[in-house]
């Protein structure tokens, strides 16, 4: 029998269930998040004026560059700032 | 001392084998040892040796040898109610004196002679005899193959290969591969990307065993991990891109002659066992350790063959310009890795040119359709300068600073002949670039470094990932240590 050391980092993922979408919009904030890549911009722009023509708080928010994460500062701002997320990934 | 090993509690002990000179020249002092006291001579090989003694005990299964940590033959102790109070190595006729208390030891023989390796040290059975008591101090989670189940065949079931067999790590072998680091096995190099799971120089270790790496070769992976996860690298988004690119390491300084690397013919290629495998290991790093998978968050469209192993040394002998590690702030005369996110090669086919100044243009020619004849600025390069065309620079005098400035000025190009559109093609600038000279290179994105056999005017561009610099990814040059 062979016995081997194990190459990985021996995580075990923690599944979590996404949250409920929810059933509609009204009296949600909306961050509409840019990670900068190209046009990216453009389609959010025409989503934040279409959410803001019915009513939706819209807030914007930029990634630094889209080559690496979300800085953590930025991460926790958006996620104490709205209820859900639109983000703008590829262009 | 573990109990049961029925060592003598009072008296003295020796530690021998055949194959080694200096214990067959102190055989004699062991039968006159014999003589006057209790003594157990333990023998490593031959179990009939030495014949001067009456019940020689076998320990060709090395256990007496490496409970004693015995390093040298010969080795004598004394022990006194269990414990060890004395000890000497080799030949030394003073130091047996002392440890047996018997005057007059080995009258004819020379005073001292050294001794030799004892067989429980040798590298492959030091790690045997460490994995058999318990003593490799990892802690990576062992897991045990079933009996029937073909060990590739099981490395390939749990997904930790590159498509390629991978050698299994077992502790013995990380344990070997170890010894080429002087660095703590539970040192963090570094967080790998996807996951920011921990580089332990043991995770590493073992992922360098599965790539086929020797020990020696352990430095380089280590200094190449490193590099990789320096932010500036950002590991994260070159693994991530759509786009085609992969960790290129490039290897400089005295480590890449002392391993065997290749920096001259088909430098590039296959057939080097030290370009192969430092590469792969870097890749079965960023797989295993930091769970990126192709089709997973590696979302590379094509990707290109260098992400199995994209790894050469520079051909820094016998040429006036400076190393690309030297150019890049590191002492001369030390080891050295540059990682840069390139992909491919594109050939660079110039059999004409005898002048710098023609040769130079061939170059800039080329490096100006690096992803796009009118994407500028596309990316960084590297442009890997064959010896023959090397060769071309050095005669007419030119530093390696005067191409850079060369290639510079050759790699502007005209806003109007690249702005989408033009010519026919919807890929390209903006009308901004209209009017403008618009450089194909941003300051710093263009490295050159030498490479390749003595034949054959036949250089060749890596290409780099478009969010190059501080936007994406940077070169990262970093030391090797030992």
């Amino acid at each position: 029998m062979t016995t081997i050391l194990d190459p990985s980092s021996e995580r075990s993922p923690t599944i979590r269930a996404r949250l409920p979408r929810p059933a509609s919009l009204d009296g949600k904030v909306v961050g509409l998040l840019d990670i900068s890549k190209a046009r990216g911009d453009v389609f959010l722009d025409r989503l934040g004026l279409l959410l803001t023509a019915r009513g939706i708080t819209v807030k914007r928010y930029m990634k630094p560059t889209m080559t690496r994460p979300a800085p953590l500062a930025l991460r926790q701002q958006i996620g104490t700032e709205v209820d859900l997320v639109i983000e703008g990934l590829a262009d | 001392m573990p109990d049961g090993l029925n060592l003598p509690a009072d008296g003295l002990i020796a530690v021998v084998k055949r194959d080694c000179p200096t214990c067959e020249l102190t055989a004699s002092v062991l039968g006159t040892l014999a003589a006057v006291g209790a003594l157990a001579v333990y023998t490593q090989d031959d179990p009939s040796f030495p014949d001067t003694i009456a019940a020689p005990i076998d320990d060709h299964d090395l256990t007496i040898s490496h409970l004693l940590g015995i390093e040298i033959v010969p080795t004598l102790i004394r022990r006194v109610g269990g414990v060890e109070v004395a000890r000497s190595y080799g030949w030394d006729r003073a130091e047996w004196e002392r440890v047996s208390g018997v005057a007059g030891l080995g009258a004819g023989l020379p005073a001292m002679r050294p001794g030799c390796g004892a067989k429980n040290v040798e590298p492959g059975t030091i790690e045997r005899l460490k994995v058999r008591f318990g003593q490799t101090g990892l802690v990576s989670r062992a897991i045990d193959f079933g009996a029937g189940e073909d060990e590739m065949e099981a490395m390939f079931d749990r997904g930790w290969s590159d498509g390629l067999p991978v050698v299994p790590p077992t502790a013995e072998r990380v344990l070997r591969m170890l010894s080429g680091t002087s660095r703590a096995p539970q040192e963090i190099v570094g967080l790998v990307p996807p996951d920011l799971a921990p580089a332990t120089v043991e995770k590493i270790a073992i992922n360098a065993v599965m790539a086929g790496c020797k020990p020696e070769y352990l430095p380089v992976v280590l200094a190449a991990v490193e590099a990789v996860l320096e932010e500036p690298f950002a590991m994260h988004g070159v693994l991530a891109t759509t786009m085609f690119v992969g960790p290129v390491v490039m290897v400089n300084g005295p480590v890449r002659r002392q391993i065997g690397m290749n920096a001259r013919g088909n430098a590039l290629g296959q057939g080097n066992r030290a370009n192969a495998t430092i590469g792969r290991a870097l890749q079965l790093v960023i797989r295993n350790i930091g769970g990126g998978r192709p089709q997973e968050v590696d979302r590379a469209t094509l990707g290109n063959p260098g992400k199995l192993s994209y790894c050469f040394a520079e051909d820094e002998e016998d040429n006036p310009w400076d190393s690309l590690a030297t150019e890049r702030g590191v002492t001369a005369g030390k080891s050295a890795v540059t990682v840069f996110a390139g992909f491919g090669l594109q050939g660079v086919v110039d059999q004409k040119s005898r002048t710098p100044e023609s040769l130079a243009r061939s170059f800039a020619e080329c490096l100006n359709v690096v992803h796009h004849p009118k994407l500028a600025p596309s990316c960084d390069a590297v442009l890997v300068v064959c010896p023959e065309h090397a060769r071309t620079f050095y005669q007419a005098g030119w530093s390696k600073a005067r191409l850079y400035e060369e290639l510079y000025r050759l790699c502007q190009l005209p806003g109007d002949d690249l702005v989408a559109g033009m010519r026919g093609i919807a890929e390209g600038l903006p009308d901004s670039a209209r009017g403008k000279m618009i450089s194909k290179f941003r300051p710093g994105g263009l490295l050159i470094v030498r490479a390749g056999g003595g034949a054959g005017m036949f250089s060749g561009i890596i290409g780099g990932w478009s969010a190059s610099g501080a936007r994406g990814s940077a070169p990262v040059t970093i030391e090797v240590k030992s």
